[in-house]
């Protein structure tokens, strides 16, 4: 009898479309009853600003001395109304994050840091808390559609207020805070039944669209004396339109945030699916200011994925006058730390993936109200950190400044870069490497 | 020109001479004392951010946010109050004569608010403590996620009412258009019939406490299932 030949097989393959994680997702689905809640911003792939190089100077152009030649970071943020403008020592603020969705030891070491870096923190969905405002020099108040814990005096305490129209993790979307989060303080600073999965509101009280908007802001105007800044945040979906309404609504500095920008938590669909990335948001923002002749007087913005200097350099270079900072800032403090591998595997996950924010297990005591693991986070140390991570940015930043001959961080401008991609010199608007092609340009 | 400074505690703030900023001005730095504002022409933000227990009347119609945010003072709009009147109103009275806006004494903590005539739609949304008392009727989503404080309507209340609402109490005496989701009729007990008298005093507006039906949450929506997904 001879043999038969083996005949070969092709390997198992997985469909690309329902790849391990739509499946898991879909059995997931199946099982509970509930969409997916988590915190942090868009996962996926995006064109981002590491499509993005600096060209250096060269012999055209002349740089500047690496340690001899100043390179200035300082900006001043809503000067085109407010009696008291805020002066910020680096272009890279803290974003509003909530006392609620983090520990008062997070919110504490957030200001340590910001205050040595000589920058902003800014308050979130739940309102002021004493320690917040105590441990932050210059401290941004938001305004938004909950309105919990919103009262005259917080808003005359502040340096400045941000109305909250919208954020990049969720354009459209309200809050949510879920039970386990909502402890006697969190719920009594709300108003709410402690333990309950609470909600906030997508859209404000008092007012519907950019007209009554502006009313809006002359009643916080009045309230405050015309002294501080008002700034407008939105999520990036139509920026050109949201940055003109907000600058006729009479904003001083509009905050614009990208589809990358975190969130203490939303549902996946929503953070993934809506929205757009951070790098295509700038360019229309900043044409919207320069048809309204305000670039550089209404300041903008930008959050969503800013993780390091060049990040920062190539957002200014955009037209940007700052940045913000939430995930990055977080981490800085020790979120999803490697350290804490043992305590992520228990929670079913991986240092570095850890993103059920809204749960309040925390290992890092940063997303959390349990006073225990809260307790684990010194927020002198986590602050010390924070300052160490916003120098080494500004760092960076005044490194790539010199290096294409600015002697200020604004300077720098989109003739600085170009484009790894087609599709990122087409929503950067800046030319891709090696051409002189902008998609869409000609 | 008058100017801020020249005007004394019993003053006669008029709009036609003076800017609203620095009408507010003075307004906000009294302690005390009574306050006319003339000719307020339906302008806007008038005698918001108050911190003091000072009496103002508002002779006329008054624009969007009028006592926004108010604290301790007394104020009496004599007219029709636009959007957001006494809104995040925290403590003290805002009394409007003739008919409210939109989003009367929206997000409200504490305090007392009066419309003696009828309250457009979302009236006391997001409330979160205020009394809010009404002489005719409201309109559509009225009490909008009211998280605490009562709302007594003397006249009927729109579609929606106390939609998604959490702790607050809705008292109605005429009918209710529609209840909004998570919305149900409670029981009238001795006590809130004592709650709805006592607020008719304090608002100086007659009617039969025991002719009031009670509104309140089902508390149906405050911990996320999968079977209420039709009501979220
Ligand atoms: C834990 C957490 C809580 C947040 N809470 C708020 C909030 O209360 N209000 C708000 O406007 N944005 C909130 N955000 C969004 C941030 O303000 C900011 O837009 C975002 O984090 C910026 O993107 P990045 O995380 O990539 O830096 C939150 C973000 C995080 C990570």
């Amino acid at each position: 009898m001879t043999e038969q030949p083996r005949i070969p097989r092709t390997v198992p393959v997985k469909s690309a479309t329902f790849d391990d994680y739509t499946l898991s997702e879909i059995r997931r689905a199946a099982a509970t009853g509930l969409y997916d809640i988590r915190g942090g911003g868009a996962k996926r792939h995006l064109p981002h600003f590491d499509d993005l190089l600096f060209l250096g100077a060269s012999m055209s152009r002349y740089p500047l001395e690496g340690y001899r030649e100043k390179c200035g970071t300082e900006v001043v943020i809503g000067a085109r109304n407010a009696k008291n403008p805020i002066t910020l020592r680096t272009p890279i603020t803290i974003a509003g994050m909530s006392f609620g969705s983090l520990s008062a030891q997070a919110k504490e070491a957030l200001g340590r840091g910001a205050n040595a870096a000589g920058t902003s923190t800014t308050t979130g969905d739940g309102g002021m808390t004493p320690e917040e405002r105590e441990s932050s020099n210059t401290l941004v108040y938001q305004l938004l559609p909950s309105r919990y814990g919103m009262n005259p005096d917080h808003l005359r305490m502040a340096d400045a207020i941000e109305v909250v129209v919208g954020q990049g993790a969720k354009p459209g979307g309200g809050g949510m805070l879920l039970g386990q989060k909502i402890t006697e303080r969190v719920a009594e600073m709300r108003t709410l039944p402690q333990g309950i999965d609470q909600r906030s509101a997508c859209r404000h009280p008092d007012w519907t669209g950019p007209d009554d908007l502006e009313i809006k802001i002359q009643e916080l105007r009045e309230i405050t004396g015309w002294r501080v800044p008002i700034y407008i945040k939105v999520g990036a979906s139509r920026p050109y339109y949201d940055v003109a309404l907000a600058v006729k609504a009479g904003a001083d500095a509009v905050v614009l945030d990208g589809m990358q920008g975190g969130t203490a938590a939303t549902q996946h669909v929503f953070i993934e699916h809506v929205g757009i990335p951070t790098l295509a948001a700038i360019r229309p923002a900043v044409q919207a200011l320069k048809d309204l002749d305000m670039h550089r007087k209404v300041q903008l913005i930008v959050s969503g994925g800013i993780r390091n200097g060049a990040d920062v350099a190539k957002a200014l270079a955009l037209g940007a006058d700052a940045v913000s900072i939430g995930t990055a800032a977080l981490v800085a403090l020790g979120d999803n730390d490697p350290a804490l591998e043992a305590e992520y595997q228990k929670l079913g996950t991986t240092a570095g993936a850890y993103d059920d924010w809204h749960e309040g297990n925390d290992p890092a005591g940063i997303t959390t109200q349990d006073p225990r693991l809260a307790a684990r986070l010194d927020p002198v140390a986590a602050g010390r950190r924070l300052a160490n991570y916003l120098n080494v940015m500004t760092l960076e930043l005044q490194t790539i400044a010199r290096a294409c001959g600015k002697s200020h961080v604004l300077n720098l401008e989109p003739e600085d870069l170009v484009a790894l991609t087609v599709e990122s010199a087409a929503m950067a608007g800046v030319p891709l490497a090696g051409t002189n092609w902008i998609p869409g340009q000609g | 020109m008058m100017t801020a400074e020249a005007i004394t505690n019993a003053g006669v703030l008029d709009l036609a001479e003076m800017s609203v900023r620095d009408a507010n001005a003075t307004l906000q730095a009294a302690t005390e004392g009574a306050f006319t504002l003339r000719n307020p022409g339906g302008r806007h933000a008038l005698a918001c951010g108050l911190m003091h227990p000072v009496s103002v009347t508002v002779e006329g119609h008054a624009g969007y946010y009028c006592g926004g945010m108010n604290k301790e003072a007394e104020i009496t709009i004599r007219g029709n109050a636009g959007t957001g009147v006494a809104e995040n109103i925290m403590s003290g009275i805002v009394r409007v004569t003739g008919d409210a806006s939109q989003s009367a004494g929206a997000t409200g903590h504490g305090g007392l608010v009066v419309i003696e005539g009828n309250a457009s739609a979302r009236c006391g949304i997001s409330m979160k403590g205020v009394d809010i008392v009404v002489g005719g009727n409201v309109g559509h989503m009225s009490a909008f996620m009211a998280q605490a404080g009562n709302l007594v309507v003397l006249g009927d209340a729109g579609e929606d009412l106390g939609d998604s609402i959490y702790e607050a109490r809705l008292f109605v005496r005429g009918s209710v258009k529609r209840l909004g989701t998570d919305c149900i009729e409670k029981e009238m007990r001795p006590e809130h019939v004592a709650i709805v008298a006592g607020l008719l005093d304090r608002a100086g507006l007659f009617a039969d406490p025991s002719e009031f039906r009670r509104y309140g949450s089902a508390r149906r929506l405050y911990n996320f299932k999968i079977d209420n997904v039709g009501s979220y």
